[in-house]
């Protein structure tokens, strides 16, 4: 099936990405970390296209600075879908309690990404800790978007506790490694009912791309973009390798083939 | 008495409500959220929630993550 011009804005525009029962736009998630200020956080946030945005849960700074900016006032609510996370965590009591504080934060909003982390050096998850909070989290009403690891028979655990999401890690958190291992991401994906995200270990758009094009639901990332030279323009270029990448995917590649292929027909020609 | 607030210890009047509690710490009418000894307060309880000496107050607000 070929799609002529018009048909193609139609045919972008059609394919939403669906968590929990609601529609995004955009397949690219992005965190909100390591930026040098809220200016830079909020015109990153913007030029990625992001609709959903993480964010971090932690003690607020009492009696002092009465007037500073708030995250929610550059990124509000009403205009982004507000992802708390679980970073940091390492039990899985600390995760479940640090949503419960997010969803009152957030006046009831349950969309909650849980991370429960293993590990300082890799930061990979600890899964017995993360199924534990999951299940508690699903139990209470909680829509759990999970990071864990590459792992196919974890992220059918996960699903099967009840997450609406499920994010395996490209490679380690702030890594910029890219895909370690895309056949394990691409069985991942071919099990699931849910969408899968990766979440973690992206570097470069390419990266994002690959992502998509092996057919994940969406690409979370914070560290490519923030720690970028000019993290305004990798969030616009990390867009487009999404969309690219996504387009890719829908559209069907072609296989690969160890020999030659001639682009240009044999018969007609008119030389001997 | 005696409470905590966010790890540290705090002087305040007995008999303290945590809605009290937040306006005389500037956060009042701010976005956040509010745990007494890990149970979590919510909004429509600021007023009749009252702190006891000894309490372990949370106060939390949302900050860039990934």
């Amino acid at each position: 099936m070929s799609s002529s011009n018009s048909e193609i804005q139609s045919v972008v525009e059609d394919d939403a990405l669906i968590i929990a029962g609601v529609r995004y736009k955009a397949r690219l998630l992005v965190g909100t970390g390591k930026y040098r200020d809220l200016d830079e956080t909020r015109r990153a946030t913007e030029a990625s296209g992001a609709e959903i945005v993480t964010v971090a849960i932690r003690r607020s700074n009492i009696g002092q600075r009465a007037d500073e900016p708030n995250l929610l006032d550059v990124l509000p609510p009403d205009r982004y879908t507000i992802l708390p996370n679980t970073a940091m965590c390492y039990t899985a009591d600390d995760a479940v309690r640090t949503c419960r504080l997010a969803r009152e934060l957030l006046d009831g909003h349950d969309l909650v990404k849980l991370e429960v982390l293993a590990d300082e050096k890799t930061l990979y998850p600890d899964l017995v800790q993360t199924y534990q909070a999951a299940e508690t989290l699903v139990a209470e009403g909680f829509k759990v978007m999970v990071y864990t690891n590459d792992d196919p028979i974890a992220a059918r655990r996960l699903e099967e506790i009840g997450c609406v999401a499920v994010m395996p890690l490209a490679a380690p958190i702030g890594s910029g490694l890219g895909i370690r291992n895309p056949y394990n991401i691409l069985t991942i994906i071919e099990n699931a009912k849910v969408p899968i995200l990766v979440d973690a270990g992206v570097g470069t758009a390419s990266d994002a791309a690959i992502a998509m094009e092996l057919g994940c639901d969406g690409v979370l990332m914070n560290t490519a973009i923030a720690g970028a030279r000019d993290p305004v323009l990798m969030a616009s270029a990390m867009k487009k390798a999404v969309e690219a990448g996504r387009e890719a995917f829908r559209a069907g590649r072609i296989p690969r083939k160890r020999f030659a292929s001639a682009s240009s027909p044999v018969d007609g020609l008119f030389f001997a | 008495m005696e409470i905590y607030i966010n790890g540290e210890v705090r002087q305040v009047t007995p008999g303290i409500s945590v809605a009290q509690l937040l306006a005389g710490l500037d956060c009042a009418g701010r976005r956040v959220a509010v745990e007494v000894n890990r149970d979590i307060v919510p909004r429509s309880g600021y007023e009749s929630r009252v702190v006891n000496p000894g309490d372990h107050v949370e106060i939390v607000h949302a900050i860039g993550g990934g």
